[in-house]
């Protein structure tokens, strides 16, 4: 009975998981959570697919290259640098 | 500083709406730097400290010009990760999602659905779009990213949740069409 229990309160479903997701990639999931999304992710295809593409997404937003520099900005640095040496 | 100068441009652009203004926002914070540098007294990293200055300078000329984005925390609140309809009444997918294409030799997203990234990013709402552009693109931790923005860590996790489950959302389609 007591194992009922247990099990009801511990299980997860899909639309609890992808809300959950973040928290886990951020290592910030309580410890029980943090059980309980990785016995859902070992039975779930659908969440285990989910949860990849979030690493997959995450790893190629680091990989989007920035915007390239604006020549305006290197123009007024290079003026501000020349007035703090200060005439020559 | 050329490394550093397309990284401000797109902070600034969290903070300004139009690329002229983040232009402007990012000379001036140079200037700021170059003149400040002796003050620099190392307890942070020099990034955090040009980032402090930015935020600044940005949040200044916001004032100044009223046309800052409007920074509601509230954002992080809109809606789930995934839209309802995706699971049945027992809260179990429907049907399996939608995988997005992958490139088998790197492990990321296929180099199709990478180039939408930065489309997607523009597109969210302002503060979503500041907390994944300084995680995410930027790659700035997150307690730096609160000291930015003004907002709590709790917060900082909602709104980077929302914001990568929205760009998730704007690139299935063009799987789905291309699937």
């Amino acid at each position: 009975m007591r194992l009922l229990r247990r099990r009801r309160r511990d299980l997860l479903v899909c639309r609890e998981f992808v809300e959950l997701v973040t928290d886990y990639l951020e290592g910030t999931l309580p410890d029980g959570d943090g059980a309980r999304f990785e016995a859902h992710l070992s039975e779930c295809d659908g969440c285990s697919g989910y949860l990849e593409d979030m690493r997959r997404l995450v790893a190629s937003l680091h990989r989007v290259p920035a915007p390239p520099p604006d020549p305006a900005t290197r123009d007024a640095l290079v003026r501000a640098f020349e007035d703090l040496r200060g005439p020559a | 500083m050329a490394g550093y100068d397309g990284t401000l441009r797109r902070v600034a652009l969290t903070f300004v709406r139009t690329p002229a203004a983040a232009d402007e926002v990012v000379q001036e914070t140079w200037l700021n730097v170059v003149r400040g540098l002796d003050g620099f007294e190392g307890r942070s990293s020099l990034r955090t400290w040009i980032f402090k200055i930015l935020a600044n300078v940005a949040r200044t000329r916001a004032v100044r010009d009223a046309r800052s984005v409007p920074f509601s925390t509230l954002e992080g609140e809109d809606r789930p990760a995934v839209e309802p309809s995706a699971f049945a009444a027992d809260g179990r997918w429907s049907s399996a999602p939608t995988r997005l294409d992958a490139d088998p030799e790197t492990g990321l997203l296929s180099s199709e659905l990478r180039a939408r990234l930065r489309d997607a990013v523009e597109e969210l709402p302002p503060v979503q779009r500041a907390v994944i552009t300084l995680r995410d693109l930027v790659g700035v931790p997150p307690d730096e990213v609160c000291d930015l923005l003004g907002i709590s860590d709790g917060n900082q996790r909602v709104l980077l949740h929302r914001a990568r489950a929205r760009v998730r959302a704007a690139l299935v389609p063009l799987v789905e069409v291309s699937g």
